[in-house]
Order: structure tokens, then C-alpha cells, then sequence
């Protein structure tokens, strides 16, 4: 059993400076590894417009190991350079998802012992989105790199509509199977297509009224926790981040909601 | 080649039993036509432009011919008695129902048989406009040589045709033999195609009639420069799957995108729907000479790949029946597969391997398309790359005709043209290196590739023979495939499935039919 607390919380509250540079094999050698292409024909002058790349990027020394025409006017280049300056770690901040990351068998244990019946959670990649990868990662049986997904849990119940499903369809739909949670995955981000969808659902949510029902979490490649919280979601999951993450998230969460409003009822 | 001791027994009995299968769909949707497969026939007869919606004139005349509740009997129909009784060409008859001048119903004065006669004499022009093509290609590639196999395929997927263009010819002069160029995400729901050249697209281009015009003849400039021709490929999928064949064939693609279950499972098209259009689309595709691919790799994105590698077999062979009854020659069968395993799986690259070379002998004479790993590419591109090399080495060690180039940043982006450039690079290196391997070793009789060969296809005859028990439909309903489930009257298309009058005509079936068979 492992605590999910922000890796660095201990440093999010540090005040002295913290300098940190990239690691090569030297301890502040600033060393980092950059790929790109140059719109311009492989030559010395190309060679030298690449280094002056990498000195605009603030990487100092730059060695050009290697570069290669990909077409007449495209230049590849493999180059190396030295991040001088560093960043100061001790001012680092970050949103994580903030929970205690349970086994499917706990999670389970969790939702008889405080809910007394099933957790319904409905998923779909949304918009024009035809990935259906991602929602499958979570919610198919079979899950996804040894976590298994959402329908193995027995204490789950689980709708997953697939791709390319139109926002008002999975609100009606999610309407419909009465879902605690809405999970809405997007892997298209190109020309953040992400963003516009995402934010034209949360807006009809609200539209209809139906926003605070359900515990909407966005998932996908580009997604973090920080951006989904942004767009209007309630949490985010992104790369790493499997079934056992993400209903850990909802199961707590849900639980702290019904406990407050158990509370705020007057008795 | 090394080879694998298969149970042919096994073989031909899974043949059977899908030929058992396709049979049995052709008789429950024979008397069916679909709106799309009418405005594949108003393509053919030329009708061409869209009106002052931007509304495709064949979609203005087939929903003409549905709103007066009279498309069962065809377009081909409709169009002839137009042309006869008004003496106006078939385009000018759509630009007037476009302008709503023109009332095909009451244009019904000739007689029938002078009307199958000039639909098949208009059928003939389209051949013939077909032919030229596929003749055009034959001449370029014998001046040039046919390329050795693997041919490598490249994807470009910028959704602005004219910087797919500059990313297909960088490519091609890299080395790639075919280029494909994806497909806009949602185009496959459209029931019309887009027209005219496209700048705007999500995760892919429009494929529009003029876009593929357009990268055609980009490829044809830069394959004279390089000295070889450079194959096109493009999606015959969706709700326009036969329209979209008859674009492919009038403007000389070369390789499209076809699998008969596929719109159904992943994007929830119509079953019905889908099985007729595949079937015409077939037939274009085989007369204009176009290879399809099938897309089997895409069970192993959503299953795994240990797992369900039988479902991907029998796929196969459902689709080889399906395009055998459309009339197509094996030779133009490009049957998909995948590199999916977990690459945890200890072996994985022994079971890829007997998987790979299993699809190779059972189906010898089909140009297999072997799909690069795609679910188990993390981002970390240095791994990618790996992963992609043994992905390489399966394709060339099992011969397979078209190695669709696995890209190290797969998960991340669309593809830069560097990463393209490796990916080549990477595929040329071990085509070269491992280009008389296979011919120098010999698999282990009874050893672990030929068991899991055997797993698999004692697998996929089992799960053949359930299909043909209660049917294809049936097995769709019941998430045999993939896991996902769909009902016979759900998913979207199914109105544009019409029962055909009596005096239904589509000239184009025997005559492709004929031109396959080569007569």
C-alpha cells in the first residue's frame, strides 16, 4: 500500500533557494539533449543557425553531434548544450490529485462499508474524439498495464459509451443511468480540439442545471490535474495514472461529499 | 522463407465456416441497396460538384429519389429516364434538382429496356475512365520496377493537404513507398464527402475528391524524380465507404483503408449498412486495381493481443471471404495484423513472430499490411524506438508486403518529419541487415512459435464455427468481437438502408465483377 502524497511536499514548503540543473554525469553539468528540424538546407550555415538555436534556448556550449538532410530544404539536428542557469526548486509548485491510493479489494471494501450499494460510473471519449483507448485503459475489465479496469470492480457499475459521443448524448445518457461519476477521456489535443469540447460540456452542464450531480473527471494523454480543475472538472488524470488512481479519487471523494452533506443536514 | 507446420485441416475447416458466414449475410442483404452505394453510381455516371450549400449533387439527387420514396428502384434508373426522356446530360438534370427546376419522377416516359441500355453504356465510359488508370499505374510501375517488399508506409496527417504534401514527397524521397494520408477524425460519420481542396482537419485531412487529385500528382512528380512509383493510400471506410472508392478509383490511389466489421465495431455504424457497402465498395476498389487493407490491428487496441490474437485470424478470414465475393483477386486482399503484445510478456517477439508467419502461409498470396506497436508506446521514444525495430524484424523476417512505419513519438504527436525520417531509417537498416535471415534458419518442429500457431488457429476455428451457428449478426450482438456490442437495427446509417423496387438496377456489378475475373 503506497500514500500518494505529492512527491515533493516536503519541498513545496521550503524557503531557502534550491538550485537545480539537468544531470549528465556530472553534478551541475546542465547537460540536456535536443532534437529539431530546420526549414533550410544542410550546410555550415545550417549547422551554425542550429547553434544559435540552441543558444536562444539558453543552452550554452552547444555541440552539434549530428546532422543530416531529411529533404532539399529540411536540416535534422541531434545537439547538446548546458543549462547554466537551473530553476530554483524550492519555489516549485504543483496540483496533484491528493489521495490515498487504494487496491481494487479496498476500494470495493470502501463502497460497501460507507455507501451500502454501487458507485455508477459512466465513461466516454467525447466530441469528434474516435480514440476509444484511453476510457478502455480505465474502465475495460481487463484494464491496463496490470491495473484492472473499472468493471472488474464489484462495486462498481459501469457504462462505457465509447468514442465519438456528442456532449448533450453523454449527459443524457449519464442522466439517464443515474451515474455518480462521469468520466470523459480525450486523446485528440490537436489545435486543443480538447479544450473547446471539454469546455462547451462542463458549460452544458451547467446549462442543464446537473453540473454539481455528478463528479466529472477528465483523462487523457495531455491532461493534467492542474488543466482539467481550469476547464471546470473536478479532477484530472493524465499519463501513469490507471483505474485503481482514479476510483480511489471518486470513491474519497464521493465519501467526503456524503459525510458533509450528512453534516449540513439539521437534524 | 522458414516455415511453420500448420494444421491445414484446421485451415481449410475455418474457411468453411467463414465462407459459410459471408454466404449467409450476402442472402440476408441482397435486396438491399444504401444511399451511398446510389451516390457511388451517380459518381460513376459523372455527376460531379456540390450546390450553393456546398450539399454533393449526388447526395441532391439520391435524397431527391428518397424523398419521393423512389430510390428502391435505383439511380441508375432514374438517371436513365431522365437522360431519355428530357434529353439533358445526368449533370445537368442533378444542377437542376439542385436549383429545384427539375422533378425526376416526372421524367418517366422511356422504356425500360432502352434505359438499362444506356445505363450500361454510361457504366462502360466509367470503366473505361477506371481502366485508363489502372493501365497508367501498370506502365509506371513496370518502367519503373515493382518496389521489393516490405513497402513502407508512411502516414502523413498534418490536416492541411498542401503540407501533406510537402511531408509526403520528404518522405518519399526518404524512402517511403506508399503514403497514406489520414483521415480527419469524424469523417467517418459524415453521410456526404466534403469537396474541394481542405487546409482544415483534426488528426488528419479531409479526403475530399480533390485532395486526393492534389496528392497525386505530388506523388506522381516526385516519383519520377526518384525513379519508382509512389503509392497513395486513403480511407474507404465509413458512411461514404463505396463514394469514397470511386474517388480512390478515378483518381488513381492506389491502397485503401476497407474492412467490413470495422465501422461497426469502432465507430457504431450500422451492420446492415456497413455489409452492403463494403460489398460495392469491393468491387470498385477490385476493378480499379486498388489493393485494400483490412483492420484487424485494431481488435488489439482495445483487447489484448496474447488474448484475443485468434479474433484477429478469423477476422481475416471473414474479410477474405467477403472480398472474394465481391469478386476480388487475393492479390489485392492486404489482410491487417498488428505488433501489440505487452512487451512485458516474456517472448512476446517469439509469439509476434509465429503469429506474423502463420498470417504469412495461411493467406500466401495476400499482401498483409503489419501494423507498428501503438498500446504499448509510453512516450518514452527511446524504448518507441526499440519497440519499433522488433516490429521491423518480425515484418521482414515474415515477409510481409506492406510495413507500416511505427513511429517513436506513436502517443505523443502527430508525426514531425524527423520522426518519420528515423522511422525509415530505422526500417531500412533491418531490412537490409536480417534480408536473408529467414532463408537461413528453420523453426523448431513442435517448438513454442509452432504451438502458439496452432493455439491460435484451433482458437479462431472454434470461434468461427460458434459465429456460423446463429450467425454474423448474432456475433456482432453478442460482443463476440473486440468485446463490443451492437444491435442489428442500432448505430447510425440505418435509414440509409433501402429495400430495392422491382426494377432495381446497378450496372456496375456484373461489370466490375467481370473486370476482376479479367474477362
Amino acid at each position: 500500500m503506497k500514500h500518494r502524497i505529492p512527491e515533493h511536499e516536503g519541498e513545496n514548503a521550503m524557503s531557502t533557494e534550491h538550485r537545480v540543473k539537468p544531470y549528465g554525469d556530472t553534478m551541475n553539468d546542465g547537460r540536456v539533449q535536443v532534437s529539431f528540424t530546420l526549414p533550410v538546407p544542410d550546410s555550415d550555415r545550417a549547422v551554425e543557425a542550429a547553434r544559435e538555436i540552441m543558444l536562444s534556448m539558453g543552452l550554452a556550449d552547444p555541440l552539434i553531434a549530428w546532422h543530416e538532410a531529411l529533404d532539399e530544404g529540411f536540416t535534422f539536428f541531434v545537439a547538446y548544450g548546458s543549462h547554466e542557469k537551473g530553476i530554483d526548486y524550492s519555489k516549485i509548485k504543483v496540483q496533484t490529485v491528493d489521495v490515498h491510493v487504494m487496491s481494487m479489494e479496498e476500494t470495493d471494501a470502501m463502497i460497501r462499508e460507507r455507501f451500502g450499494r454501487k458507485i455508477k460510473v459512466i465513461g466516454a471519449s467525447t466530441g469528434t474524439d474516435a480514440h476509444t483507448v484511453g476510457i478502455d485503459a480505465i474502465m475495460n475489465m481487463k484494464g491496463y498495464a496490470g491495473h484492472f479496469g473499472l468493471e472488474r470492480y464489484d462495486m462498481i457499475e459501469t457504462l462505457n459509451l465509447g468514442s465519438q459521443v456528442p456532449n448533450e448524448e453523454f449527459i443524457r445518457e449519464a442522466i439517464a443511468f443515474d451515474a455518480d461519476v462521469m468520466l470523459v477521456s480525450q486523446t485528440v489535443t490537436q489545435k486543443d480540439v480538447h479544450i473547446q469540447n471539454v469546455t462547451e460540456l462542463v458549460e452544458l452542464l451547467e446549462a442543464e442545471s446537473v453540473r454539481e450531480r455528478f463528479l466529472l473527471i477528465l483523462g487523457g494523454p495531455r491532461v493534467t490535474h492542474e488543466l482539467a480543475k481550469e476547464l471546470g472538472c473536478d479532477a484530472g488524470f493524465g499519463l501513469g495514472k490507471y483505474a485503481d488512481d482514479v476510483a480511489s479519487y471518486f470513491v474519497t471523494e464521493l465519501d467526503k461529499r456524503r459525510r458533509a452533506e450528512r453534516n449540513s443536514t439539521p437534524t | 522463407m522458414a516455415e511453420l507446420r500448420i494444421d491445414w485441416d484446421k485451415v481449410a475447416k475455418a474457411r468453411e465456416a467463414s465462407s459459410a458466414i459471408a454466404d449467409d449475410v450476402n442472402d440476408q442483404l441482397g435486396r438491399f441497396t444504401t444511399v451511398t452505394v446510389e451516390r457511388s453510381i451517380a459518381r460513376l455516371f459523372g455527376i460531379d460538384g456540390v450546390d450553393a450549400f456546398d450539399v454533393p449533387l449526388s447526395n441532391v439527387v439520391v435524397d431527391h429519389l428518397k424523398d419521393k420514396n423512389v430510390l428502391g428502384e435505383g439511380v441508375a434508373y432514374w438517371l436513365a429516364q431522365g437522360v431519355l426522356t428530357s434529353g439533358l446530360s445526368q449533370q445537368e438534370l442533378a444542377e437542376g434538382i439542385a436549383a429545384g427546376d427539375i422533378d425526376l419522377t416526372r421524367l418517366e416516359q422511356a422504356d425500360p429496356y432502352a434505359c438499362s441500355l444506356w445505363a450500361r453504356e454510361q457504366a462502360e465510359k466509367a470503366l473505361d475512365r477506371i481502366r485508363n488508370n489502372k493501365r497508367f499505374r501498370n506502365d509506371k510501375i513496370e518502367q519503373f520496377g515493382e518496389r521489393p517488399s516490405p513497402l513502407l508506409y508512411a502516414i502523413v496527417a498534418t490536416g492541411n493537404i498542401y503540407e501533406d504534401i510537402v511531408q509526403a514527397k520528404a518522405a518519399a524521397r526518404q524512402g517511403a513507398d506508399v503514403i497514406a494520408v489520414i483521415r480527419t477524425t469524424g469523417q467517418s460519420l459524415l453521410d456526404y464527402v466534403p469537396y474541394g481542396a481542405t487546409t482544415e482537419g483534426f488528426g488528419g485531412t479531409m479526403a475530399t475528391q480533390e485532395n486526393f487529385r492534389l496528392m497525386r500528382a505530388a506523388l506522381d512528380e516526385v516519383g519520377d524524380e526518384l525513379g519508382r512509383y509512389v503509392r497513395l493510400c486513403n480511407y474507404c471506410s465509413g458512411l461514404c465507404m463505396p463514394e469514397i472508392a470511386v474517388m480512390g478509383a478515378f483518381e488513381r490511389l492506389d491502397v485503401m483503408l476497407n474492412d467490413a466489421l470495422y465501422g461497426i465495431l469502432f465507430r457504431d455504424i450500422n451492420m446492415q449498412r456497413t455489409l452492403i457497402d463494403q460489398s460495392f465498395s469491393r468491387m470498385v476498389n477490385g476493378a480499379a486495381g486498388i489493393i485494400i487493407n483490412t483492420g484487424e490491428d485494431n481488435y488489439l487496441t482495445t483487447a489484448d493481443a496474447w488474448e484475443a490474437a485468434h479474433t484477429v485470424l478469423a477476422s481475416q478470414l471473414i474479410n477474405e471471404q467477403f472480398a472474394l465475393r465481391a469478386g476480388m483477386a487475393e492479390e489485392q486482399m492486404g489482410l491487417g495484423h498488428a505488433f501489440e503484445m505487452n512487451p512485458e510478456l516474456t517472448n512476446s517477439f517469439v509469439f509476434e513472430l509465429a503469429q506474423a508467419q502463420m498470417a504469412r502461409q495461411i493467406f500466401p498470396k495476400a499482401p498483409l499490411k503489419y501494423m507498428p506497436p501503438t498500446k504499448y508506446m509510453t512516450g518514452n521514444i527511446f524504448r518507441g524506438h526499440i519497440q519499433d525495430a522488433l516490429f521491423n524484424a518480425v515484418t521482414v523476417l515474415t515477409d510481409q508486403r506492406f510495413l507500416l512505419l511505427g513511429m517513436m513519438t506513436e502517443a505523443i504527436h502527430t508525426p514531425h518529419m524527423s520522426d518519420r525520417a528515423l522511422a525509415i531509417e530505422n526500417a531500412r537498416y533491418i531490412k537490409r541487415a536480417m534480408a536473408d535471415f529467414s532463408s537461413e534458419i528453420e523453426y523448431k518442429e513442435g517448438g513454442l512459435m509452432e504451438r502458439r500457431a496452432d493455439q491460435v488457429l484451433s482458437e479462431a476455428l472454434e470461434f468461427l464455427e460458434n459465429i456460423r451457428v446463429d450467425g454474423l449478426f448474432h456475433a456482432l450482438e453478442t460482443g463476440l468481437f473486440a468485446g463490443i456490442k451492437r444491435r442489428s437495427t442500432g448505430g447510425k446509417g440505418l435509414d440509409g438502408v433501402i429495400a430495392k423496387g422491382e426494377r432495381y438496377d446497378n450496372p456496375f456489378v456484373d461489370l466490375f465483377m467481370t473486370e476482376q475475373r479479367g474477362e
